[in-house]
């Protein structure tokens, strides 16, 4: 008993350090194989409000980009609104295509990160404003990223720009579809994978999102062609994308939520159960 | 003592506020960002406790990893280096490490360099490799390492430049 005393005391030090070592392993692993279930992410008080902070301050700095983003939208609108047939029916589906309006919740990116292989955002809307988890997450541009954590409010964002994300995804002409990845290169490029050689695909088409997912509606934009190259051992494409959005500069979001989307997950649950 | 103490915790704060703040938007050329954080444990106090060193890295990591969710990757490097920083201190300095009369804001000499060098690649070494996570990854890892330890320890020595305590 004694010399096990001894022994602790002796090597206190070491001890507490591989204890340690073996927490802050267990976070990275934990981080890099599961989807959904991280213990430390930037959603939750402190640097949420630390966060947003620091954001009203670089809004200052940006404001005139941003205007003219909003200018340009805008105007897009109005020549949706102006241009359309027949002024006295109310129209259900807003110009974000396939959306209605009471699914969007507008929020802000209040911290973004590019520059590792796992990249995520924070926003400044959480679950008071009813953002879950799984909900996407879209700009005026394209497609940004998936929400993965909530707190009450703020939320953190898978972005596109992640070696875990994968999204379903089409090329808008032949209804081709594969799956959108991330090499961890570019941050403006983005590899569409499993799309089969049998379509008939060239550069500059127009890639959008597919109507396998549950997390976006079909057809919103992504991006165009960049670079096809074939695989010669599958039969399949990977298609470099040149994204619409910047993502090294993102401000205002729209976070989608699907009102089937419970439904469409029960049904194919109940599927996998009989 | 405890003005020592007293000065780690200042340091401790301002350092973790500098780096989120600022150092953290800084990508030079896209990817390569500094990490003037870590002066914390080099500067750390060459005869304090050496459990506190682990702890504080340990804590100084993970709210890193809260602001950037990384998951544990800048805990384990903090602790990997905090950890070795008596190793390093014999590499460098050799016997005037055992009288304990090293004192590192002053000027720069080649110990104190081949003390700061050391300490930050084996810090950006084991937070590279943890990120990226993959093998094939391991030339990526090295020009990471390689591109940001130059640009830290420039930073490094720049705020041991600035504030350089006048006392003595």
């Amino acid at each position: 008993m004694q010399q096990i005393f001894n022994f602790i005391f002796k090597n206190s030090n070491r001890l507490l350090f591989l204890l340690l070592l073996g927490i802050s392993l267990s976070l990275t692993i934990q981080s890099h194989s599961f989807h959904r279930s991280k213990i430390i992410s930037s959603a939750n008080f402190l640097s949420g409000g630390v966060y947003e902070k620091v954001n009203n301050l670089n809004e200052y700095l940006n404001l005139k980009t941003q205007n003219d983003a909003l200018a340009l939208e805008n105007a897009k609108l109005k020549s949706i609104l102006f241009n359309r047939k027949d002024t006295t029916a109310i129209k259900k589906l807003d110009s974000i295509k396939g959306v209605k309006p009471d699914d969007i919740v507008v929020s802000k990116v209040i911290h973004n990160s590019y520059n590792v292989h796992e990249n995520y955002l924070t926003l400044n809307s959480g679950e008071l404003q009813g953002v879950k988890p799984d909900m996407g997450v879209i700009n005026s541009l394209g497609i940004v990223g998936i929400i993965e954590n909530t707190s009450p409010n703020y939320s953190t964002v898978i972005s596109i720009l992640n070696k875990k994300s994968q999204i379903n995804a089409k090329i808008k002409k032949s209804n081709h579809f594969g799956s959108l990845i991330w090499n961890g290169k570019s941050t403006g490029f983005v590899q569409l994978v499993d799309v089969p050689r049998l379509a008939a695909i060239r550069k500059g088409d127009t890639i959008v999102t597919g109507g396998q997912s549950v997390i976006f509606p079909e057809n919103i934009n992504i991006g165009t062609i960049d670079k096809i190259e074939k695989d010669n051992q599958t039969n399949y494409y990977t298609i470099t994308v040149k994204l619409f959005n910047d993502m090294t500069n993102l401000g205002h979001v729209y976070i989608i939520k699907r009102k089937d989307r419970e439904e469409i997950t029960n049904l194919e649950k109940r599927e996998k159960d009989e | 003592m405890n003005s020592a103490l007293l000065v780690n915790i200042f340091r401790f704060i301002l350092l973790l506020a500098v780096q989120i703040i600022i150092f953290n938007n800084m990508n030079f050329l896209g990817y390569i960002s500094p990490f003037p954080y870590i002066l914390f444990i080099i500067l750390y106090p060459v005869n304090g406790n050496k459990s506190g060193l682990v702890v504080a890295s340990f804590l100084l990591g993970l709210i890193m990893d809260m602001f950037s969710n990384s998951g544990g990757i800048h805990a384990t490097a903090c602790l990997v280096l905090a950890y070795f920083r008596p190793s390093i201190f014999k590499f460098a300095f050799g016997l005037s490490y055992e009288y304990q009369t090293v004192k590192l804001n002053d000027v720069l000499t080649p110990e104190r360099f081949s003390f700061i060098l050391l300490s930050v690649v084996i810090h950006h070494f084991t937070l590279f490799i943890l990120e990226a996570f993959q093998f094939s990854f391991i030339f990526d890892i090295l020009i990471r390492t390689l591109l940001s330890t130059v640009f830290t320890i420039i930073i490094c020595i720049i705020i041991i430049y600035l504030i350089k305590p006048n006392k003595r």
